[in-house]
């Protein structure tokens, strides 16, 4: 063994090298471990969805009311609360940011706002959704005296904005400054050019933006639980308190009753079905693009 | 993408009067002008709306919780005592349990989301990088209220089975330790909502440090490998003291995450106004004390003290994200520097 080079002494038999790579092979199984962990529970989740899911998805979940304890009934007025206001939330949010970011991006080069604007719409996108609920409670639920689907559309706006101010000004930086000096160079006034240039080589990605936030807020329960409120019958009008499936889950999950959790999965099930759809189709179609 | 503009507007090119004066009619460039002014100045407007966002968050939690603030004095913070009926309140059981369900998360998330970092950065074949690295991200994506309904009906049930008596009879026979793992097993309780909220978690630290962990210029990779360097060791002594700041940007951005959070933990930490060092006892976070009694408060005192509490938690969480936001800036910044 000995009249073997030194080099091989250096690497496959030196004590100290083998300690190396066994570390290193302990360290990369643990990394590998991590993954599976992480995996495991997003699995778990997803399987017990299904199963319990499954089994309350039935056509009478979207056609009938909220149910009294022990009595038969669906999530309609639930679903129905949860698309108008989720929906009026983006509609008041989604210009906002994309406005917002678009001065980030275009013309916030020089000076203060910009980058203070950025640094506050960062710590804004993972502030407590909790609190946000508070806020549209003291300015708006507090002044009015009730609890409203427009209070809920609100917070859910203030929600959408940081998501798309976030995505919006990515995006638009993304955008090659050789297109914007062509378009100036053919004497587009700035407002033109942001217009018909930046935002079309931009589009998929602030709808990716805007997709992202729709998501964010179908789940949201937190900023709805003083704002909203919750509404056993079914209601349009957005000046009462209005019923939405977060709030509904929570109320029903917190029950003791047996036929009440049983809509709660189906509303669980719903929600996470839509809300892991809406990313993977945000995915999709921004790398289409 | 269609980069060219259609000429709205514009005279043609080919038209006589663009080629012969070559310059648009002056009422044409006014209106641009005007055009011009009145867009830059919307988006600016807008963007000093989400600028002022965070300060009019912070001046109404101010205003709402002033009546307990007058009443109650700085006592508030570290009272223990809440109890609505003889109107006296104090923050210090909630702040406690947020501390705790925050600690105990990081515990667990930060390993586990450095370990998925390396394997998505260095171990992985190419083509699994995506998928892998998307299923990571659906566990942000899961909304709050659905890890609460999970960890109430199937976590804590089998936790309380089979974890808590586990460790129990492990851990709780330590000396010192054993404090942290009395009492009986419920399931639900801090220590719960503790691995919940680190479920939770770990996607926002992972997706930072991967990031962050990309960033690592090859060269400086290359050259450690041809040293004779383990993947372990290029990532120990070379990516992780090249990417430091941005990894404790990261765990920071965590940890706001998880101060925060409000549905999982209100269903499984057992909303309980008691103070206990076991963390097998339940507990109350802020959040959750929110989520829980707030529709309910009757009084304005109840509800003043309950916004003050917000306050609280609203100031907490953007100290810690403002940090870790100049932490990822500054190492945005060293990046430019370095390399």
């Amino acid at each position: 063994v000995s009249a073997v080079a030194p080099r091989s002494s250096a690497t496959a038999e030196n004590p100290r090298y083998r300690a190396r790579r066994r570390m290193n092979t302990v360290m990369m199984a643990i990394s590998t471990v991590a993954l599976l962990f992480g995996l495991f529970w997003l699995l778990w989740i997803l399987g017990v969805l299904a199963w319990n899911g499954a089994a309350a998805l039935r056509p009478s979940l979207f056609t009938q009311m909220t149910p009294p304890p022990g009595g038969n009934g669906g999530l309609a007025n639930a679903i129905f609360g949860s698309v108008l206001m989720a929906g009026a939330g983006t509609l008041i949010g989604t210009p906002i940011g994309i406005l917002a970011g678009t001065y980030l991006a275009e013309y916030g080069r020089r000076g203060w706002l910009a980058p203070t604007t950025r640094f506050i719409n960062d710590v804004l996108l993972s502030a407590p959704s909790i609190v946000i609920g508070l806020f549209v409670y003291a300015v708006y639920v507090s002044q009015v005296k009730h609890f409203s689907g427009w209070a809920g559309a609100f917070a859910l706006a203030i929600i959408v904005v940081p998501v798309v101010v976030r995505t919006t000004d990515d995006m638009l930086k993304l955008v090659p400054n050789s297109l914007r000096e062509a378009a100036v160079a053919l004497g587009a006034p700035t407002w033109k050019m942001i217009t018909l240039v930046s935002y079309r080589a931009a589009k998929a990605g602030i709808l990716t933006g805007v997709l992202l936030a729709v998501a964010r807020i179908s789940g949201e329960t937190a900023p709805l639980l003083f704002t909203a409120l919750n509404n056993q019958f079914w209601s349009a009008d957005m000046n009462k308190p209005m019923a939405n499936l977060p709030v509904v889950i929570f109320q029903f999950a917190m029950s003791p009753y047996e036929d009440w959790h049983r809509l709660a999965w189906g509303g669980a099930a719903l929600i996470t079905l839509l809300v892991l759809g809406i990313n993977i189709a945000a995915r999709v179609i921004f790398r289409k693009k | 993408v269609s980069a060219v503009p259609d000429n709205g507007g514009f005279p043609a090119a080919g038209s006589s009067a663009a080629v012969t004066s070559g310059i648009p009619p002056p009422a044409m460039l006014r209106n641009n002008a005007l055009m011009d002014a009145i867009f830059r100045n919307l988006t600016r407007f807008f963007a000093f709306v989400v600028f002022s966002l965070l300060a009019a968050i912070l001046v109404s939690l101010v205003i709402g919780g002033s009546l307990s603030m007058q009443k109650l004095g700085w006592e508030f913070l570290w009272k223990a005592e809440w109890n609505p009926v003889t109107e006296e309140f104090g923050a210090l059981v909630p702040i406690f349990g947020t501390l705790v369900t925050s600690t105990i998360a990081l515990a667990i998330a930060i390993p586990v989301s450095f370990g998925i970092a390396i394997f998505l950065t260095e171990l992985s074949p190419v083509w699994l990088r995506r998928p892998l690295g998307t299923a990571i991200e659906m566990l942000a994506a899961i909304p709050s209220i659905i890890y609460g309904m999970w960890g109430l009906f199937v976590f804590a049930p089998l936790f309380q089975q089979h974890v808590q008596p586990l460790l129990a009879g492990t851990l709780g026979k330590v000396p010192g330790l054993d404090v942290l793992f009395s009492g009986p097993p419920m399931g639900i309780g801090m220590l719960s909502a503790g691995i919940i909220l680190a479920v939770m978690v770990i996607p926002f630290i992972t997706a930072v440090m991967r990031d962050v962990f990309e960033l690592v210029p090859p060269m400086l990779k290359e050259s450690s490998y041809a040293l004779g360097s383990t993947t372990w060791e290029v990532v120990w002594r070379v990516v992780l003291p090249f990417t430091k700041v941005g990894v404790i940007g990261g765990i920071m951005l965590g940890l706001g995450r998880a101060l925060g959070e409000t549905m999982a933990v209100t269903f499984v930490i057992g909303n309980a106004h008691r103070l206990s060092p076991s963390l097998f006892a339940p507990g109350n976070s802020i959040a959750s004390a929110l989520a829980n009694e707030f529709t309910e408060a009757v009084g304005d005192l109840y509800t003043s003290a309950l916004i003050e509490l917000g306050l609280i938690l609203f100031l907490i969480t953007t100290i810690v994200l403002a940090c870790s936001k100049l932490l990822l800036l500054q190492l945005a910044k060293q990046e430019g520097t370095r390399t």
